[in-house]
């Protein structure tokens, strides 16, 4: 197999934050248990003009601008998302016109609840790594579902992640990559429903930490690592206490995770979720570093990849592009009415 | 409700997505919206993208707006001098008009323009926000 790897990133997060204690004042709950259960102090809220097409813009043109490459030379174009504006017609050739990218590109948008913008990264890489394409890019992008007053809304959030996978200028190298699906009843959304629904007992054992713990264990009993190999680890993040106990459950010191944690400050941006938490990481990673990036989608699945950190991380990191960090701390806060219109909650005439 | 065309839509994609502008190959003047003709009277012009960034020349705020955009009140219209020296008209977002000042350092976002209804199109385009907020 030849070098493939992660060429550029990009991550959006749009401004607008409501507190987790606000959600609660309006539906009654006590904040203090509520934070306390999900680690979840605030979430990003969409502008009233953004969705899951425009957040997916800005991550994808972050990535392009860091890359600094000519957007025609990207192949492959995919767009994992389960918010999409239209039930028929593609997020991916948006971004075709909306970046630039020749017409003679690969682009579909792809559906595994919040793992389908690691899976477009798995198509990416095989069309790279096959030489059928020069670079491909993928995004995570999600306006997040979760019903008014129920458990989810306290942490469905909006956020975009962009990954350039190439031969070259790699700042981040596949090393491996493994799978875990199985048909769990986890968490669904039924054509025409607006907020998705989960099994309450399911979510857990039998979804999240199964496929989670079956992926990344499964990678390092065929690949032979074990967690001191890695600098860092990225788990799908659906709320703060998950990551930190999958971590538990194989051995890895929570020190590895936390870096890549976001959900305590944006809540759970779905597929964008983990790959904003990775994209976290490479704002802050050294030539050298291995990457453990583990995501999840209901319903369930997970894929794991190992990364190896290049020289050319530290030159990237200098793009100029707004870091993960940086847009946690540039936030505007929303009361719920404000949230409820900017969500489109509010029913209109239209 | 009057929408604009979805023809018209379409073939703006280039301006609207990317701000494409119109360059003259005879005496390199920019134009932005797109035109067929220079003021110099040559018709052979080029595509350029506009950069992405620049500076708040003058804004408005309105507070009696169109159909489209009566639930987006007070809607906020700015000029903006991009880094090449062209100015463009546009919506700023993600800004309180209080305390947008005249030299605010600007960027191009793309944002959601016109929704027809329930079952129309979702119109996309160009707005401007400040940097790293204010």
């Amino acid at each position: 197999m030849s070098r493939v790897g992660i060429v550029s990133w990009g991550a959006y997060i749009p401004k607008y934050r409501i507190r987790t204690e606000e959600v609660a004042r309006i539906w009654g709950d006590d904040p203090i248990r509520i934070v306390d259960v999900y680690l979840v102090d605030e979430k990003s809220v969409e502008g009233f003009d953004e969705d899951a097409v425009t957040i997916a813009v800005e991550a994808a043109r972050r990535a392009i601008r860091r890359a600094g490459i000519d957007p025609r030379r990207i192949g492959a174009v995919y767009a994992g998302t389960e918010s999409k504006p239209y039930a028929v017609k593609p997020i991916s050739s948006i971004l075709v016109d909306a970046l630039g990218l020749s017409n003679n590109v690969f682009a579909v948008d792809m559906e595994f609840a919040c793992k389908a913008g690691s899976e477009g990264l798995v198509a990416a890489i095989g069309l790279v790594e096959s030489g059928r394409v020069e670079y491909g890019m993928t995004v995570g992008t999600d306006t997040s579902q979760g019903e008014p007053g129920e458990h989810l809304e306290y942490s469905a959030s909006s956020g975009g992640a962009a990954l350039i996978v190439g031969k070259d200028g790699i700042v981040a190298e596949l090393e491996a990559m493994y799978s875990f699906v199985s048909d769990t009843p986890d968490f669904w959304r039924r054509e025409g429903s607006p907020y998705p629904m989960h099994g309450e007992g399911f979510t857990g054992e039998p979804a999240y930490f199964r496929h989670i713990v079956g992926a990344a264990r499964g990678l390092m009993e065929k690949y032979g690592y074990k967690p001191s190999d890695f600098t860092y680890v990225v788990f799908h993040q659906p709320n703060g206490r998950f990551p930190v106990r999958a971590a538990s459950m194989l051995n890895i010191p929570i020190e590895k995770v936390k870096p890549g944690i976001v959900v305590t400050h944006i809540g759970n941006t779905y597929n964008a979720s983990a790959l904003m938490g990775f994209a976290k990481v490479l704002d802050a990673a050294r030539p050298g570093d291995k990457i453990l990036l583990v995501p999840f989608g209901s319903g369930a699945g997970s894929n794991a990849f190992v990364f190896t950190v290049t020289d050319l991380i530290t030159e990237r990191q200098k793009a100029g592009v707004p870091t993960v960090e940086e847009m946690l701390r540039d936030k505007i806060y929303v009361d719920y009415a404000q949230y409820l219109k900017m969500r489109k909650m509010i029913k209109l005439f239209e | 409700m009057r929408h604009e065309s979805v023809p018209i839509y379409w073939r703006n994609i280039p301006h609207y997505y990317r701000l494409v502008a119109r360059r003259c190959k005879k005496c390199g003047a920019v134009y932005f919206p797109p035109v067929v003709r220079c003021r110099c009277g040559s018709r052979e012009l080029e595509n350029v993208e506009l950069p992405h960034e620049g500076r708040l020349i003058e804004y408005t705020v309105l507070h009696q707006v169109g159909t489209d955009f009566l639930k987006q009140k007070p809607l906020i219209i700015g000029l903006v001098e991009l880094s090449n020296g062209v100015r463009v008209t546009g919506q700023i977002v993600d800004a309180q008009p209080d305390k947008l000042t005249p030299g605010t350092k600007m960027e191009v976002v793309f944002r959601r323009v016109i929704v027809d209804g329930r079952h129309g199109l979702v119109m996309y385009g160009y707005k401007f926000r400040p940097v790293g907020g204010i």
